[in-house]
């Protein structure tokens, strides 16, 4: 089958009222730049209705796929797109369609008209009866059924006729940039990828912070991340990531505080630096990957004691979700290969063999006063020497 | 920031002349051997002459020299193809515990295939157990394998006797050396040394990468692993990559040139190396062989990729374990085939030498290793 268009639908977004434009622009923007790479496409709105034109040959799969990557779209249609209106050219046309479409016919239908030009001659219902009869006609083996149709055959009849019986759902969620901004804590491993997806689908864009700690972590190691960052920004749009040089912060906590609260301090930093940075470039949360109970710096206690650091919310989409579920997304969305390999990030470097897992806050609070005559300094430089680098995915 | 680099036995920088007579190929020698013309007629004297220089430089007859993509190629060639043509009568191979990867694992596709293979052990300075060798040989033995120097320590096998040893038992098997980190390095004799397959790469020596070539002694039964347009007497089909092996060619002329001087200068660098290190650098071990280019040292209480990017942070580079597998952290069989205990193991780094070098850039090197070694071991993961 050679399409050349594809429907629109989307879902909550219809539901806003009179800001609705805004909604749909954001919409139309992240089509439009998911598509840039594949090719050129003509993207124009009608009536609740998206409808992207290709203006050129293309990759029906590569399309397919780049819109399953723009949030707020709830379903692509594949469209057959006429100009002439006339019956009888419509009625060939489906029939065409449906011999190409399908290879055997025992199948139930149902062929539904929306009639948006008001003045076509016939009514929605008589033409969608009529145009059954012909499909009737055409193909011996196929039956119609009202209630349940296995196969749903659409025509649209606007300024153009639109053809479709397929509809591949999309990805839901909101247009990115609807949602105002976040700081996502990136690392290099399964979970905060899926964590900045899942927010980013609620139409909130995305800014990201990664601690590095050479020598202790390598330039792949940085690498990595950035391409994570890249994967994700397949969804998100463009991401900004602040890369942090963590170490000497980190071994000034290995020096002088307990071993088995380094994990805990270590994290009640990096949510510090990500907040200052976070406040500078204008987000309102932060989020990070955490999922309770996953490690010994996520049970309940640890991550009471890494959120008091913090004045803006927290969100941690993965919070209830199981490891499997995360890494199911997280193949989804292609970002489990890269995850995986094998580079140390700083979280895992100075690891004590028996980390506390029921942290009491006052006690952290204390063994961080051993810290009190250099840690400002060393916050202060690591946030001055860091790097940013904007991350497009194209 | 001035680069010192230290990893040549992952690869070497290409001499001036190599970049030169590669780009003259390139640019204006750019036929294809094979063509009837003028113009391919000039590549094949390339091509010719690069045979004639390596021939030289082994001793050997210039009939006898197929190029290959590199030493991986080669290695998978001798292996597999004598594995073809040999299958039928002989189904037993001998190697070490200490071959690279590119002998390892053509070794365990062919067990996969109904090969059995025999791995001898080495002693604590990585030469191979001759005694071992004697009892593993096998009526049904169809090939010895065994490198020359190793790629992580450096020793050096002694393939005179090995040959000797092998063609006593029986002369019908065939000896192979993989002698990618030896050629331009050591003199070597393939024929004195009863070698009849011995495999080279390019890079090693100051020459581009993708390309290496395999000696064949005449009369070798091997079966080719590439099949087209029967380039090379069919044993390696695909049009030759001449400016590689132009490249190759130049490259093994100048390093065969005043080649004792040019080692004695890199084995200066590698011998003041160690010195200063193992005096001026507290609880050390000295793994290295006798190769003039390779330096194996221990620092126990440091992992070696911490040290390898503080070194990198300095402008050194240099590796830990071999570099061709440190994208993945395996704990090297080298490492481990020696002896070493993991505290060892995994504090290992390899520093590899080339005419490049100075002694000045070793003492760097030592500078920053005074520096570091310390200061990481009181960072030690507890």
């Amino acid at each position: 089958m050679d399409y050349k268009a594809f429907l629109i639908k989307y879902a909550e977004i219809g539901l806003k009222g009179k800001n609705r434009y805004l909604f749909e622009d954001a919409l139309v923007r992240q089509m439009q730049f998911n598509l840039e790479p594949v090719g050129d496409f003509l993207i124009r709105k009608e009536s609740g209705r998206i409808f992207v034109e290709a203006q050129e040959e293309f990759d029906f799969d590569e399309a397919l796929e780049a819109l399953k990557r723009v949030f707020g779209i709830s379903s692509i249609c594949p469209i057959i797109t006429e100009e002439d209106k006339d019956f009888e050219h419509i009625a060939a046309v489906v029939n065409e369609y449906m011999h190409e479409r399908y290879d055997d016919y025992h199948f139930t239908f149902k062929v539904f008209c929306r009639r948006g030009d008001k003045h076509y001659p016939m009514e929605s219902m008589e033409v969608a009866a009529a145009i059954g009869e012909r499909i009737l006609d055409e193909f011996e083996d196929i039956r119609v059924d009202v209630h349940k149709p296995d196969v749903k055959l659409t025509i649209e009849i606007r300024n153009k006729v639109y053809i479709y019986s397929d509809e591949i759902p999309g990805p839901g969620g909101m247009p990115v940039g609807t949602g105002g901004r976040a700081m996502l804590l990136l690392s290099g491993g399964i979970d905060s990828p899926v964590a900045g997806y899942m927010i980013s689908k609620r139409g909130v864009s995305l800014e990201a912070t990664y601690f590095h700690a050479p020598p202790y972590t390598s330039e792949r190691a940085k690498q990595k991340v950035v391409d994570l960052a890249k994967l994700i920004a397949k969804y998100t749009g463009p991401i900004r990531l602040h890369v942090v040089n963590f170490t000497d912060i980190q071994l000034a906590i290995y020096e002088k505080c307990p071993h088995d609260e380094l994990t805990i301090i270590m994290r009640r930093y990096m949510m510090k630096i990500a907040e200052h940075f976070a406040k500078e470039s204008g987000c309102l949360a932060l989020v990070t990957g955490e999922s309770i109970g996953q490690v010994a710096s996520q049970t309940l206690q640890s991550l009471y004691c890494t959120n008091e650091v913090c004045e803006m919310p927290v969100f941690r989409p993965c919070i209830g979700m199981d490891k499997q579920d995360i890494v199911e997304i997280s193949e989804k969305i292609n970002t489990y290969e890269t995850s995986i390999l094998p580079y140390e990030d700083c979280c895992t470097i100075f690891v004590a063999k028996h980390p506390v897992t029921k942290p009491r806050l006052d006690k952290i609070q204390k063994s961080e006063r051993n810290l009190d005559d250099c840690i400002d300094q060393l916050m202060q430089e690591a946030i001055a020497t860091e790097e940013v680098i904007k991350i497009h995915a194209n | 920031m001035a680069e010192i680099y230290f990893d040549n036995g992952a690869t070497t920088r290409v001499f001036p002349e190599v970049k030169e007579i590669m780009s003259e190929v390139m640019e204006i020698e750019y036929g294809n051997p094979s063509s009837m013309h003028l113009k391919g007629f000039h590549a094949e004297q390339y091509v010719n002459k690069s045979k004639e220089i390596i021939a030289k430089s082994l001793k050997v007859d210039p009939k006898d020299i197929y190029f290959t993509s590199g030493g991986t190629e080669a290695n998978n060639m001798a292996l597999i193809g004598a594995a073809l043509a040999g299958r039928r009568t002989r189904r037993h191979i001998i190697t070490t515990r200490i071959e690279h990867a590119s002998i390892y694992n053509p070794l365990g596709f062919l067990e996969d295939e109904g090969f059995e293979v025999t791995y001898l052990p080495v002693d604590e300075k990585g030469i191979v157990l001759l005694d071992a060798l004697k009892e593993a040989l096998r009526p049904d033995t169809l090939m010895v394998s065994i490198m020359c120097v190793n790629n992580e320590i450096g020793s050096i096998m002694p393939i005179e006797e090995i040959g000797k040893i092998v063609k006593a038992y029986d002369p019908e098997i065939l000896f192979h050396t993989d002698c990618i980190q030896a050629y331009g390095k050591l003199k070597l004799f393939p024929k004195k040394w009863k070698v009849d397959m011995l495999s080279v790469s390019g890079h090693k020596i100051h020459g581009p990468k993708g390309i290496g070539f395999i000696y064949i002694r005449n009369g070798v039964k091997i079966k080719p692993i590439i099949w087209g347009g029967n380039q090379q007497k069919g044993m390696r089909s695909g049009t030759e990559n001449v400016p590689g092996i132009a490249g190759l060619g130049k490259a093994a002329e100048i390093i065969y040139t005043n080649h004792k001087e040019k080692m004695d200068t890199i084995r200066g660098v590698k011998e003041h190396f160690i010195e200063r290190v193992v005096n001026e650098v507290e609880n050390v071990k000295n793994n290295s062989g006798e190769a003039p280019h390779i330096c194996s040292i221990s620092f126990p209480g440091v992992r070696s990729e911490v040290l390898l990017h503080s070194l990198e942070d300095r402008g050194i580079y240099v590796s830990a374990g071999s570099a061709c597998s440190s994208n993945k952290p395996e704990v090297s069989g080298t490492l481990r085939g020696i002896g070493l205990e993991r505290d060892y193991y995994e504090s290992t780094l390899r520093f590899s030498f080339s005419l490049y070098n100075t002694v000045e850039e070793a003492d760097q090197c030592v500078e920053a290793l005074k520096e570091l070694v310390p200061v990481l071991r009181k960072y030690k993961r507890r």
